[in-house]
């Protein structure tokens, strides 16, 4: 964890820039990643798990919105829509961020992976997906797919963690229902580190 | 021989859960649906003066307003879905707006115009009992109950506001950690000789304690999107329960049950807070019907800290008699709940939980409801039962101290066992196993030895050992089930269980599998809406349905098996008595090679008609299951029944917890290093899921020990931590991810599958436990309160003494 930056900063952050990251050892504020915001144009092409997505964005649209309720792709979840919670978690270029503090308008360009494009197109579950399964790892489900989201992040940056450095990339996911060993141990099987 | 029950399987929701695919209320939308959104009272306490929306009207996208006015009027002390004269905390919704877009809609909210006259407000109960203290209610402070308290989750009914006060002595008594003498209360029960119960005791321990209320804040917001065709309205919810809302609903719609269907595939967490239809629930139907269009409304995180009801606070007293030889003689017991803007309280449940963990030879609790104007409180995951818990833990300890005893072996000596009693009225339990799960705990967790390592560990930082115990009746009877095999031979399992997260609709299921011995891969479940024909069942609050509905699938698969014996004797011959089942093959007992397929059997049901399709069905089956069956008859063998299977007494759930930390004595601050727990729930039904709810349980014991606390400003009344990073429940980096949990495993003899419920004593033995490692780290310091946290702790290292036995709440 980045000693300068609090989970606290990294909100103020947030309410501030209107974008956030998070990063495999913690969260950082995504101040870059806001440059060049200005009068945007509103009809926009993202590029969302591969596919050119063309939509009609307001300047202050949370990309979490635009997923949701532009493009019906429900699977991300909204928990807190304040950077608190990590169930609207996708990649942004590989990068595990809060969709509901970042602006549709930023992604522009950039390749974004939500929940929907994590299995494989012949419906093949992600070995994380799968791992899940197997340790029944969701509740209720709600956090389930920004776990998801952080864990494929973690193993395509590190495909063989601790458990140490697993709890901290996944740190920025709340479970209100308590899972967290369950999903930890997922990861840990994903990796192949758990029979 | 066991072929589902005790065995894993994958819950067939699991999939669409790590891919997303799986839809919640928020995830519909319908032609034609706008967006709903509240405004909210700004301020704790105030009469709504005067109410201009013209201008919001006006605004382009804006389709309607709903009010109070639109609702039948809900006298105090319930909980209206809207406001209509006087606001009692914080965020109670006034009126919602609908628009076109969500963005039209917050705008519009910004355009109304309130007048609002402000009341006196009060944050603590023990200040409005206080001569001269303010009243949460233009009645008075306190709910007074004119009949017999209904189950967890169930709104108020039969009850009044009475303004009570308490005489200076009384508030300074208990303030002070002594008997409020002279103080009024609201509920009373005794049994036993208290007198001479603690003339028998050889120590007496009396201590004051506190338990501070916090949200459930469930990832998912309640959300409802609701639409009527026909006369018939559609409503996705997010519910604990499935049937078991459906009544409810029904009454605030004002339709007959039949013209409701309840969609509920999936819920984002409940924890309690929507056992049953919730009073916002009444806008989005009502709503929709006003307009004539399809209506969402979603709340926000804010808005659910505000309206998603809260665990219930205590100020409280205890005092206990210990005999020489360990066993409590006596227990005196006095609670102040804080009801929040409309809770009932729980105290009743906190005196239950002390009946179980200690069956005194005598008792006496006195209780009283005092409302706040803070949030609503409701049930909360062992409502009263897993407060208790935490702030008795570590008297209990005290306790065992001064009789000389281990902590554990204190209390085997004095916990519920088969033939022991629960609560006030000391009813009876099916049966208990307790001393067995402490046995196990005990030596998976190796508490001899942990207690025999050094005390400190390394320079500032020391290790604290503890034991717990949480309890919570785990089961109700009388419910529905309802099978149908279809002409191809498979089973169909119809559950009115809600899906929550715990995946007991699924495991439940197994049962109705297991009777009928037929493969897992041949069933399927039927549930999520109510027009796929579900059958009455119970609200999924309470730890209940584990053992609830095993009995409603197994009475279900019992009657589709007596038909398919009547249905191979009518055809083959001999009386049902001659066939037995098996391999998916009703056949003659002395001649398997004379028997019908299940298949074969149920093309003959619908052949023959009546009982055996569902054209006829038992009378005392609910009237939600009556329309099940006539949605399913004709279509294969159907199994119905009312779970009438004899016995009595209260199922228990309990869980006993073991917790080891370091706690360094520098900072306050404490690492969990270790922490086991063992279960007494009959047999484990589905392994893998006992293990998550067990962990899960032990997350939020964390939380509620630690962490979790409402906190307002005394001076304005306003809420301090409505998000979820300010009310800070556990992540993975604030717990121990290497736990170990078992059961007992021993059957429940009242439950042909064995099995009893767990889900909330999981989080009572944690709290519990963790409560009794923090003040054993502390060489049995006690603070009396839930939670205890990093600041009160450094607070009591640093010497200061305002954080130990304060009665403060939700301040500090």
């Amino acid at each position: 964890m980045n000693s300068k930056l609090t989970r606290r900063r990294f909100i103020k952050g947030v309410i501030f820039s209107g974008a956030a990251a998070t990063t495999g050892t913690g969260i950082y504020l995504a101040a870059n990643a806001q440059s060049g915001q200005s009068a945007a144009e509103r009809l926009v092409t993202l590029n969302i798990n591969g596919r050119n997505r063309p939509v009609d964005v307001l300047p202050t649209e949370t990309l979490a919105y635009t997923l949701r309720y532009k493009l019906d792709m429900t699977g991300t979840k909204i928990g807190c829509n304040r950077g608190e919670c990590g169930a609207c978690t996708v990649l942004i270029e590989g990068v595990p961020n809060y969709s509901c503090s970042v602006l549709t308008h930023n992604v522009k360009g950039k390749a974004v992976v939500s929940i929907e494009g994590v299995k494989a197109a012949d419906g093949t579950l992600h070995a994380v997906q799968q791992a899940f399964v197997d340790e029944n790892a969701p509740q209720c489900g709600f956090c389930t797919p920004g776990q998801v989201m952080s864990a494929v992040a973690l193993l395509n940056s590190n495909p063989r963690p601790t458990r140490a450095e697993a709890i901290a990339a996944m740190s920025g996911n709340l479970c209100r229902c308590g899972a967290y060993e369950h999903y930890l141990n997922g990861v840990m099987r994903a990796s192949g580190q758990l029979a | 021989m066991s072929t589902h029950i005790g065995f894993d399987f994958t819950p067939p929701d699991v999939p669409g859960k790590v891919t997303g695919e799986i839809k919640y209320a928020e995830d519909y939308k319908r032609e034609g649906m706008v967006f709903a959104r509240l405004l909210t009272s700004p301020m704790p306490s105030g009469r709504v003066v005067s109410i201009d929306y013209s201008e919001a009207l006006r605004m382009d996208g804006v389709v309607g307003v709903f009010t109070a006015d639109d609702l039948p009027p809900v006298p105090p002390p319930g909980n209206p879905a809207l406001a209509s004269e006087y606001v009692t905390y914080v965020g109670q919704p006034i009126l919602a707006v609908a628009a076109v877009t969500e963005e039209i809609a917050e705008s519009a909210i910004d355009k109304i115009r309130l007048d609002f006259e402000r009341r006196d407000f009060v944050v603590d109960p023990i200040e409005s009992l206080t001569p001269g203290g303010s009243n949460a209610y233009p009645e008075g402070n306190c709910l007074v109950r004119t009949q017999e308290e209904g189950p967890e989750g169930a709104p108020i009914v039969g009850a009044e506001i009475r303004d009570i006060k308490w005489p200076q002595s009384a508030i300074d008594a208990i303030k002070s950690g002594k008997e409020p003498v002279g103080g009024e209360f609201t509920t009373e029960w005794a049994f036993g000789d208290l007198d001479a119960g603690f003339a028998d005791a050889a120590h007496v321990i009396e201590e004051p304690f506190v338990t501070i209320g916090y949200p459930h804040h469930s990832l998912e917001a309640r959300t409802g999107m609701a639409y009527w065709e026909n006369g018939k309205c559609y409503f996705h919810g997010s519910s604990q329960s499935q049937s078991a809302n459906n009544a409810g609903l029904a009454r605030m719609l004002g339709i007959d049950l039949a013209d409701l269907v309840f969609i509920n595939e999936a819920t984002g967490g409940g924890f309690g807070s929507k056992i049953g239809p919730y009073p916002f629930m009444a806008i989005t139907g009502n709503f929709a019907r006003v307009l004539n269009r399809p209506v969402q409304l979603r709340i926000t995180r804010e808005q659910e800290f505000y309206i998603g009801s809260a665990r219930s606070g205590m100020q409280g007293w205890i005092k206990v008699g210990v005999k020489e030889d360990g066993k409590v003689s006596a227990v005196d017991l006095v609670i102040v709940n804080d009801g929040g803007a409309t809770g009932g309280g729980s105290g009743n449940s906190s005196a239950q939980h002390v009946t179980v963990a200690f069956q005194p030879e005598s008792m006496r609790y006195r209780g009283i409801s005092v409302y706040t104007n803070t949030t609503p409180r409701g049930a909360q995951r062992g409502p009263g039962q897993n407060e208790m818990a935490s702030v008795l833990a570590p008297m209990t300890d005290k306790a065992a101290r001064a009789v000389g005893m281990d902590r554990v072996a204190f209390r085997r000596r004095n916990v519920l066992d088969s033939d022991g009693f629960q609560g006030g009225s000391q009813g009876p339990v099916t049966s208990a196993f307790v001393r067995e799960a402490l046995d196990q705990g005990a030596r998976t967790f190796g508490w001899d030895e942990k207690l025999a390592l050094p005390k400190t560990i390394d320079g500032s930082k020391v290790r604290g050992v503890g034991v717990g115990i949480g309890y919570h009746g785990a089961g109700g009877r009388g419910y529905d089930g309802l099978v149908r095999i279809a002409p191809d031979g498979r089973l169909f399992i119809h559950s009115g269980v809600g899906n929550l997260g715990t995946y007991s609709y699924a495991g439940t299921c197994r049962a109705a599998a297991e009777a009928l011995q037929i493969p897992w891969d041949r069933c399927e479940i039927v549930n999520g809406r109510s027009d796929n024909h579900l059958p009455h069942s119970s609200g999924q609050g309470g730890s209940n349905t584990i053992f609830t509905h095993t009995r409603t699938n197994w009475v279900a698969a019992q009657d589709a098996i007596t038909k398919l014996k009547e249905i191979a004797a009518t055809d083959l011959g001999g009386s049902a008595d001659d066939y037995e089942i098996g391999d998916e093959r009703v056949y003659r007992s002395d001649d398997s090679s004379v028997g019908l397929t299940y298949a074969q059997a149920a093309q003959r049901a619908m052949e023959l008609g009546g009982k055996y399709s569902g054209q006829e069905y038992p009378d005392d089956i609910n009237p939600l299951t009556q329309l099940a069956v006539q949605g399913l008859a004709g279509t294969g063998l159907i199994g119905v029944a009312k779970d009438n299977i004899p016995g009595q007494g209260q199922p228990p759930g309990v869980v006993v917890g073991f917790c080891e930390i370091e706690m360094d004595k520098d900072t306050g601050k404490f690492e969990i290093l270790d922490y086991t727990a063992i279960a007494d729930c009959g047999t484990v039904v589905h392994p893998k899921n006992f293990d998550n709810a067990m962990r899960g349980g032990y997350i939020w014991g964390v939380g509620l020990t630690a962490l979790e606390r409402h906190v307002y400003d005394p001076q304005n009344g306003l809420p301090a931590n409505t998000g979820l990073y300010q009310n800070k429940p556990p992540t993975y980096m604030d717990v121990n991810l290497n736990t170990k949990m078992g059961g007992v495993n021993i059957p429940d003899p009242q439950n042909p599958t064995g099995g009893r419920g767990i889900g909330e004593p999981t989080q009572g033995a944690s709290a519990a436990a963790l409560a009794s490692a923090i003040s054993d780290a502390l060489d049995g310091h006690l603070f009396n309160s839930a939670p205890t946290t990093t600041d009160m702790i450094i607070n009591h290292l640093a010497g200061n003494t305002y954080s130990t036995k304060s009665l403060k709440t939700n301040t500090f």
